[in-house]
């Protein structure tokens, strides 16, 4: 069962594996974790706003996102966003946008939508009486959430995020549908030009096991470390 | 080894986990039976069922684990007191109470389930996402073709919701947690 197994294949193209498809993953993952808090924060907040229109826009923008299959909205987003940049630099034609920028305003924008949720509950675990306080000190309503509430906010539920990071980790695979060589892309060329689809794929396989376990078990961790601290 | 089977599903996308199951399963297995799965009618649904069905059981796993956890440890002493078996503790008395409380979570594992059927794309299998695709390579339509499949997908997500809170209200018990 194992005797025609090549290792010779997996050592010849661990170069191109990690320096091309795992860099492509680690920088989507990367940049899209920080993206996604950064817009779902602001979408937190305008949910929290107390503002009706504001509040339902994030709401409806929030289930949208959290209904759709991530495929779905990576092949939405593959052939919106050169009509996006069109619409936005006022060109004549479709702009044309690479396969990164294009996946990473992708997981960006479907990110947000997890983060936000997130986010709301952080915001929601902070206790009445803090942004009571900060108001009686005369801070405005920016001044509080940055100084008061969102740093805390973000401090509780920091294995939460990371959680969410390891899973948009494993997400990001999912670019396989565009073609895009990320790690298991990547895996997946050599594979077939190759002819060697069980080596690659149990590597791949493999990597992506032993990374998202090390990272959960950081995690878990950090989230006993955080609960002592309290 | 509970512990290992949720932790080895949890930590590979299902997009490798379907990968393994479709192109590398067949060839581990002994010829005949490699030769059989690969000829097998329907081969690429029949492994997107099982290997979502899989992945998902991991996660559910999980959220039962919570919802036992959650039950106060009197349930089980008294149910061992009255004399049932574990097995009979279990079928009677922690996961019928169990249950009830993971129904929540249980319904967005459910429509995670849905929308993780589009995964199945990868190993060729036309379900939604890819009839939508396929319709757009054909006649370039793009927006046409991609919001009919969002739209399909809104819906059999309010029809979920819907049934499962129908589901929840008519399981619940009065005055428990879950039956306010």
């Amino acid at each position: 069962m194992f005797e025609s197994f090549d290792f010779d294949v997996i050592r010849r193209s661990l170069a191109y594996l990690f320096f091309d498809g795992m860099t492509f993953t680690l920088t989507l993952t990367g940049l899209a974790a920080l993206g996604g808090l950064i817009f779902g924060t602001l979408i937190a907040l305008m949910r929290l706003s107390g503002l009706p229109l504001l509040g339902r826009i994030a709401g409806l923008y929030v289930d949208l996102m959290r209904s759709l299959p991530l495929v779905l909205v990576i092949f939405w987003f593959y052939f919106l966003v050169p009509y996006i940049g069109q619409w936005l630099t006022g060109s004549s034609r479709p702009v044309r946008v690479g396969a990164f920028a294009s996946s990473l305003v992708t997981f960006v924008l479907f990110e947000a939508a997890y983060f936000a949720e997130i986010m709301r509950a952080g915001i929601q675990s902070i206790s009445k009486g803090q942004p009571a306080a900060a108001q009686a000190l005369g801070l405005t309503y920016s001044q509080t959430m940055r100084y008061i509430v969102l740093p805390q906010a973000f401090r509780n539920m920091v294995p939460v995020l990371l959680t969410q990071t390891i899973v948009l980790f494993q997400d990001t695979s999912l670019v396989y549908v565009l073609s895009i060589p990320d790690f298991l892309g990547a895996a997946s060329k050599v594979a077939q030009r190759d002819g060697r689809l069980v080596e690659m794929y149990l590597f791949a396989a493999a990597v992506y096991f032993i990374i998202s376990c090390v990272a959960s078990f950081g995690v878990r961790q950090l989230q006993s470390r955080i609960a002592v601290m309290r | 080894m509970g512990f290992a089977y949720v932790e080895f599903f949890r930590n590979m996308p299902l997009l490798v986990q379907l990968f393994i199951w479709f192109f590398v399963l067949p060839e581990l297995l002994p010829r005949s039976w490699g030769l059989w799965l690969k000829q097998m009618p329907h081969a690429p649904f029949y492994t997107a069922a099982i290997g979502i069905g899989l992945f998902m059981s991991a996660r559910v796993a999980e959220q039962t684990r919570a919802g036992i956890n959650s039950l106060p440890r009197g349930q089980k002493l008294a149910a061992t007191a009255l004399g049932l078996t574990t097995a009979q503790t279990y079928a009677y008395v922690l996961l019928p109470m169990a249950f009830r409380i993971i129904m929540p979570p249980l319904t967005s594992e459910f429509l995670s389930t849905i929308k993780n059927t589009s995964v199945a794309i990868t190993i060729g299998l036309i379900e939604l996402t890819g009839e939508a695709r396929a319709m757009q390579e054909f006649s370039f339509q793009v927006f046409e073709a991609f919001t009919a499949a969002t739209v399909l997908y809104l819906l059999v997500n309010i029809v979920v919701v819907t049934a499962m809170r129908v589901l929840e209200r008519a399981i619940a018990i009065a005055g428990y947690i879950t039956g306010k």
